[in-house]
């Protein structure tokens, strides 16, 4: 019968407890590591959360509408001794209109992984009280499924957006235009579109989004006053947005909802190409500045473990020659690189806790709040183990070269 | 009279170092050990003696010729297994005694045994009492080894060497660093293994008196074997 004594785990614990000073500090360099890194990726997810939060308030996952078609050139005459007629290729005067929404609603909402489907018909308008005249969009919609869509319910300051419903002309003015042309709920104002129709409405409420731009532009108003707007019948539609499941992947439903009903299905990241690209950079700088610090703890770990193959070299050696094999002594460093990277590891987690409770608490003002950080469990998890692997390597390159020490050439000295 | 019975053979063994440049430090070497033997070999300084033991003990395998041990022809062997025969077969004490400074005189005893596991933990302290009792160190062993005196640190050594029973137990210059009191405790402790226990001992020495009280001195000159000895 054979036993098995973990002969190597015990010299290996041994090495760790005999030099508790320099295990804790390559330690703790991996506590600040790690500590960084997660604190980092911590932030960066919160900073993505409000900025997609904030996108969704005015704009859906997907949104299906008509394009604009470009004309063809002609195709060039096959027979000989003909003039060549060249068009310049233009845009194809055509309504911007969705034919037929009711059959493409449906056969949205059948589609997997879809949410909410909310038609649209946006106008472009004037909102005139007074003097004052401010140029903006109005979106027809209808009140539930929008409000399912952009919450808009949360984004109100005053009034009540089920009086939308009840009131044929009520509007939902962005705060920003409500405040230059001072009105308020109840007040009337009147609105022209392009087609230089003219309503007077009754404001029903506020919201405010926090993007100014859209509360200084924004508002909403029932569908069929839309249609009115544009002298168009009651099946005008301009747009179709559609939210799914799983919005980072929206991309890919837009692609097949394109392919199915033959318009321009849009998805938000592709919408709102610029902050995606700020978002793209803020990952890229973060992830390489928090991996940069972990691999520094890391070349800690690593400098350590050297240290203390030169100093046991003999050790080593002598272990060789009573028959150690060569992943016996790999187990005795890649076992101390781990154990110092668990104690920094559990120290590390512990340290980014408590920078993002302190964090959580700090008060940033507009449109933000409160700073916009809390626990995340998968980059503790990713860090952990991102911490884990880093210091596996560190331990296992210089554990593989002591594995390799020619006792001989130790005796002979 | 009983039969003798070899332990450990070489044919042919020669042997270069390329470096700085090329040098033959063994030529033709071809040597017995029987069981039971105590075997000594002398020779000055830089004649191979050390490098001759190295080839022996499977350490350094860049050479010419063939090594048997207990019958395996372990030339040609991979480094893992060689490390097993090493670790069951043979026993090594040198002129310093390579222990572990943190553990206990114990623990070092109990290394190669662990590594072995042939026996359970508490057998295997038991019996790395036992060893250091019969090296007269039986009140030293729960010290750490940095505490004892060198001669203390070469008995734990030859303790440890004999941990796991090895059929051959080489020493290069076991008795080097020994006063003459160490070097005849350590000597009787050879002499009693190979009586007793049968085992063979192969040392390098020096020491005339030692290598005079052995079984069989073998004389080397310059990587050659002068004389067989007996
Ligand atoms: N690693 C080496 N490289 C080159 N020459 C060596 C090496 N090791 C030993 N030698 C040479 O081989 C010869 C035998 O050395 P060694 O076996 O140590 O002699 P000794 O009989 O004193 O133990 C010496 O001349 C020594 O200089
Ligand atoms: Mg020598």
């Amino acid at each position: 019968m054979k036993y098995k004594h973990n002969i190597s785990s015990e010299i290996s614990t041994s090495y760790v407890v005999t030099s508790k000073k320099l295990t804790l500090i390559a330690a703790l360099g991996v506590t600040i590591g790690l500590a960084i890194f997660v604190f980092m990726n911590s932030m960066m997810k919160g900073f993505d959360r409000i900025s997609t939060e904030a996108i969704f308030k005015t704009v859906s996952h997907i949104r299906l509408y008509k394009d604009d078609e470009t004309s063809m050139p002609l195709p060039l005459s096959e027979k000989e001794n003909t003039a060549r007629l060249i068009v310049n290729p233009k845009i194809v005067p055509e309504n911007n209109v969705l034919v037929n929404p009711e059959s493409l609603i449906k056969l949205l909402k059948a589609q997997d992984n879809v949410t909410v489907v909310s038609p649209q018909t946006n106008v472009s308008v004037f909102y005139n009280s007074g003097k004052s005249q401010i140029s903006g969009l109005s979106s027809g919609i209808n009140v539930e499924e929008a409000d399912r869509m952009f919450n808009i319910k949360s984004t109100m300051v005053e009034g009540e957006l089920n009086d939308l419903k009840n009131v044929q002309n009520g509007i939902l003015l962005g705060v920003g235009i409500a405040t230059k042309m001072n009105v308020k709920t109840g007040d009337n104002i009147s609105i022209i579109s392009s087609k230089n129709v003219v309503k007077v409405m009754k404001v029903v409420g506020l919201f405010r989004t926090n993007n100014s731009n859209t509360d200084k532009s924004k508002s909403y108003i029932n569908t069929s006053v839309a249609q009115q707007l544009l002298l168009q019948s009651s099946t005008y539609i301009t747009d179709i947005n559609v939210n799914v499941k799983d919005f980072d992947n929206a991309k890919l439903y837009a692609d097949k909802f394109s392919r199915i009903t033959g318009y321009k299905a849009e998805d938000w990241k592709a919408a709102n190409e610029t902050l995606m690209a700020a978002s793209r950079m803020r990952k890229i700088i973060i992830t390489v500045i928090s991996t940069s610090i972990l691999f520094v703890a890391g070349f800690g770990i690593y400098n350590i473990l050297n240290m203390t193959i030169s100093q046991k070299i003999n050790d080593i050696a002598i272990l060789k020659a009573m028959g150690f094999r060569g992943h016996d002594v790999i187990r005795i460093f890649v076992q101390q690189a781990l154990v110092i990277g668990m104690i920094g590891s559990v120290m590390g987690l512990a340290l980014a806790t408590i920078l993002v409770n302190v964090l959580k608490h700090v008060y940033i003002g507009g449109d933000i709040g409160y700073f916009p950080i809390r626990f995340e469990p998968s980059i503790y998890l990713s860090g952990f183990i991102f911490g884990f692997i880093i210091t596996f390597f560190a331990g296992y390159i210089p554990a593989r070269k002591a594995a390799n020490v020619d006792p001989v050439s130790i005796f002979r000295k | 009279m009983m039969e003798k019975q070899p332990v450990l053979q070489t044919k042919g063994i020669t042997k270069y170092f390329h470096d700085p440049v090329k040098f033959q430090a063994l030529n033709d070497i071809s040597i017995d050990a029987y069981k039971g033997e105590f075997l000594t070999i002398m020779g000055k300084s830089g004649c191979g003696k050390s490098t001759l033991l190295y080839l022996l003990s499977t350490m350094d395998t860049d050479y010419e010729g063939e090594i048997t041990i207990d019958s395996v022809n372990v030339t040609g062997m991979k480094q893992n297994q060689l490390a097993g025969i090493r670790n069951e077969k043979i026993g090594f004490v040198f002129q310093f005694h390579y222990l572990l400074p943190e553990f206990s005189c114990l623990k070092n005893v109990m290394i190669p045994a662990l590594r072995l596991g042939n026996y359970s933990r508490q057998e295997i302290e038991a019996r790395a009492f036992n060893k250091l009792e019969i090296l007269g160190l039986k009140d030293q062993a729960l010290k750490p080894a940095s505490k004892l005196s060198g001669g203390q640190q070469q008995r734990v050594a030859i303790a440890r060497a004999l941990i796991n029973d090895p059929k051959l137990i080489m020493g290069d210059e076991p008795t080097g660093n020994l006063d003459s009191k160490n070097t005849q405790i350590v000597f009787d402790i050879f002499k009693q293994l190979t009586v007793e226990f049968g085992q063979t001992i192969i040392a390098v020495t020096h020491d005339t008196d030692f290598a005079k009280a052995s079984d069989r001195t073998i004389e080397m000159l310059d990587g050659k074997i002068l004389s067989h000895g007996r």
